[in-house]
């Protein structure tokens, strides 16, 4: 396969999960909103754009966060790469590009979200609801990951669609609990209390994950069971052990089907390797932030590896 | 322009290849008409056929108009087109290899030698080289027009990289959905095998150096390229990749492509890219469309280029005036098909001719394609012809001109009915090891009344072409 189709459907991947990630955040968002003020208003909407890595680019264009302007920049700002509409508009594109790599099925689905999109644009804002419009990425994100599963051809494209999927899941998962941190972090007195306990929640609503994991833990929520379920859990379909076995699994087929090993298969059954042997406690004992964002980091050159090894086009 | 040839009627009477026809037309009520009018809409919106006009912004996606009325030629009628277009084909790659190579016809003083060598489209990086097989030009589309039952004139060669053979291809699949029962009743040639025969026309034609089943790709400038779709299509048809000019990269004697598992030699490429942007190298440095190195991978026999670079010198307007000639000289044959008389504008007595005419003469640029940029005397305003005038004079040398033909029409679905309207046909005449014609072309019809321009960037549509079986 080319490396630039392969890239394109890596990309497809990546950009359908990040505008899911987008809409994600601002249900994240929006509900801690609403709850009573820890250190007033401000700093919460500020942490999510933190966690998103969107805390500068905002700043420049919009100055203070103001929920209406973390909407726009989080769903119609075109100048935002991570934006909901910029990420479906580049999903499509690769997806034109590859054509003849897609069945009719993922490019309807692909091509149907833009439409929309196009649609959605033309509304008056005042008429769109939040909710609307985050139920709506999910919907069209489901959408297309429902058509690729159902009518790809197992072959190496549908790895590299799965490992883009994967790696840009994973990323996410650690983004969105990292905002708990920016929440939660200065006050330790509120570890284990009520309110910290509704904020976790929130957390898991956001990922869909709420009904799962009372099905998985039941009792009492803790912030302990929680990062269990997202970081360690192979249950939970996004946590970052789900993540990294599905990114290794997929490595594992291209290097059989091309029979060849590159870094990637060796950074990430490390990376997985690290994560079957750690416990909740040693993660609050590194303290969790410190541990999403070394997760964070080592996707991320996991991410460059990968384009080093199959979609830069430059391996000999 | 009192009366032109009606493809399906003559003298009142059904001409037999439309027989079948006209009952198909009485029996189909106006409302199912439109029913499948929007059917075969939905299936070129959903298949994703879409075609982009230049320098016209708005809906990046818009269709090229179907129209369901089929064009049809009986068997005879075929066959001597066949015969006229392979003589063609023939000839203009015969001349394409002489004028690189001794330019025999120049020195027989048949053609002017500055016609040839003087000629912007004359590459002069490939002079001495002669392709394998001595072909240049590997698909040849050749445009016909008609004005009366027996009477066939060549519009225009094209050597270089003819486009709407999609379409051509997606015309028939969808009349072949919409009215099986059309297909049962006449007897059609199928036209389904050409890219199976495309395929193998470039395969035939790799370089000496290939020693393996030959790795063909096709090279598009890009998903920005109005005909981006059609260039996927057919990769996707013969299951070749379709690459871009990143994509490949030159190392030692050989083209290689970048894919997951590595480089990979590629021996034919297709391309859809002018020759300036071919090599950053050899052409136009500024293209980051090429590949740098390309030509001299291409010059030593590495991997072979369709078409071949320089093929455009035998498809301008002012050497098509000679195509007979290079029948006649290579072939030692008379043309079956002929040439509209034509006007060099760069000859003094023809230019005056042409001037004093000018409202009555179709006019064009030597270099012009795609209906841009040409004049219909008859059709248009005086201040219109002025203006050319004015533009001839400037500049004669870059104007031909050809008396404005009847053009012939056939039936097409209209607003009110059925009316007539005119239309033209493009074959694509496939010139490899051996030369290769599918039964059938590409009809593009001028959907406006009294029109005669056929182009799509001007309002054209197009047309499933059959041609019935003896």
């Amino acid at each position: 396969m080319l490396s630039r189709t392969a890239d394109n459907l890596y990309w497809i991947a990546r950009r359908m999960e990040r505008a899911e990630t987008a809409a994600r955040l601002l249900e994240v968002g929006a509900r801690i909103s609403l709850l009573p003020s820890v250190h007033g208003y401000r700093s919460e909407w500020d942490s999510l754009l933190r966690a998103g890595g969107m805390a500068d680019g905002f700043a420049a264009k919009y100055g203070d966060p103001v929920q209406r302007n973390i909407e726009s920049h989080l769903f119609f700002d075109h100048d935002n790469p991570s934006s909901v509409a910029a990420c479906i508009t580049a999903a499509r594109e690769n997806g034109r590009i590859v054509r003849t790599a897609l069945t009719a099925q993922v490019w309807d689905a692909l091509n149907t979200a833009f439409q929309e999109l196009r649609a959605l644009e033309r509304r008056e804002r005042s008429e769109l609801e939040l909710s609307e419009m985050t139920e709506w990425t999910m919907r069209h994100a489901a959408m297309v990951r429902g058509a690729i599963d159902a009518t790809l051809l197992r072959n190496d494209g549908y790895n590299f669609l799965n490992i883009g999927y994967y790696l840009e899941r994973g990323d996410s998962t650690a983004r969105l609990m990292d905002v708990k941190y920016y929440v939660l972090l200065p006050k330790v007195d509120y570890v284990g209390s009520g309110l910290d306990n509704y904020q976790w929640a929130t957390l898991l609503r956001a990922m869909s994950s709420q009904r799962a994991f009372h099905w998985a833990y039941g009792g009492e929520v803790t912030a302990a069971k929680i990062a269990h379920f997202l970081i360690l859990n192979p249950q939970c379909p996004r946590s970052l052990i789900t993540c990294v076995a599905g990114m290794n699994n997929h490595l594992g087929r291209l290097a059989k089907a091309y029979g060849r090993m590159t870094e990637a298969q060796e950074l990430s059954a490390r990376l997985l390797a690290g994560l079957d042997s750690v416990s909740v406690e040693a993660i609050f004992e590194e303290g969790l932030h410190e541990f999403l964002s070394r997760f964070i980091r080592d996707a991320a050159s996991l991410g460059a590896v990968i384009h080093d090894s199959y979609l830069s086009g430059d391996m000999r | 322009m009192t009366s032109c040839f009606n493809e399906m009627y003559l003298q009142g009477a059904v001409r037999p290849p439309y027989a079948r026809l006209e009952g198909w037309t009485r029996a189909m009520p106006a409302e199912l008409r439109q029913m499948k009018q929007a059917e075969a809409e939905a299936l070129f919106r959903r298949i994703g056929i879409t075609f982009a006009v230049y320098g016209e912004g708005g809906d990046p996606d818009r269709l090229i108009p179907f129209d369901m009325f089929p064009r049809v030629f009986s068997h005879a009628e075929w066959t001597r087109l066949e015969r006229g277009i392979k003589q063609r084909a023939q000839a203009l790659n015969a001349f394409l290899v002489d004028v690189y190579g001794r330019g025999e016809i120049v020195r027989a003083g048949r053609i002017p030698a500055r016609l040839v060598y003087q000629n912007a489209a004359y590459e002069k990086s490939v002079v001495g080289f002669v392709p394998p097989k001595g072909v240049y030009s590997h698909i040849v589309g050749v445009d016909l027009v008609r004005t009366g039952p027996d009477e066939f004139f060549v519009l225009e060669d094209n050597c270089r990289t003819p486009s709407g053979v999609s379409y051509m291809l997606e015309n028939r699949e969808i009349m072949m959905r919409m009215f099986p029962d059309l297909f049962r009743e006449n007897r059609i040639l199928p036209i389904d095998s050409y890219s199976e025969r495309l395929r193998r026309t470039l395969a035939s034609v790799a370089p000496a150096k290939c020693d393996r089943e030959p790795t063909v790709v096709i090279l598009t400038p890009g998903h920005f390229n109005s005909a981006y779709y059609e260039h996927s299509f057919l990769a996707d048809l013969m299951g070749v990749e379709l690459v871009e000019g990143q994509d490949l990269f030159v190392e030692g004697e050989y083209v290689y492509m970048r894919t997951t598992e590595g480089p990979r030699r590629v021996d034919v490429i297709y391309r859809r890219l002018d020759d300036a942007y071919l090599d950053p190298l050899c052409f136009r440095p500024d293209s980051m469309l090429g590949v740098a190195g390309l030509m001299d991978v291409y010059r030593s026999g590495g991997v072979s280029i369709c078409s071949a670079p320089g093929a455009g010198v035998a498809d301008d307007k002012a050497v098509y005036t000679y195509v007979p000639e290079m029948i006649r000289f290579y072939l030692g044959e008379e043309p079956i098909l002929n040439n509209v008389p034509t006007w060099q504008c760069g000859r003094d007595d023809e230019c005056r001719y042409v001037l004093e005419h000018l409202a009555e003469l179709v006019v064009k640029e030597v270099h012009g394609s795609g209906g841009y940029g040409m004049l219909v005397g008859p059709k248009s305003s005086a201040a219109e012809v002025e203006m050319f005038r004015a533009r001839i004079k400037a500049n004669p040398g870059n104007y031909i001109a050809q008396p404005t033909l009847a053009l012939s029409t056939t039936p097409t679905f209209v607003a009110d009915g059925i009316a007539p309207r005119h239309v033209d046909l493009r074959p694509y005449c496939l010139v490899g090891e051996s030369i290769d014609l599918v039964p059938g072309g590409l009809t593009r019809v001028a959907l406006t009344d009294g029109s005669l321009v056929v182009n799509s960037s001007q309002g054209g549509g197009v047309k499933d072409t059959w041609v019935l079986a003896e």
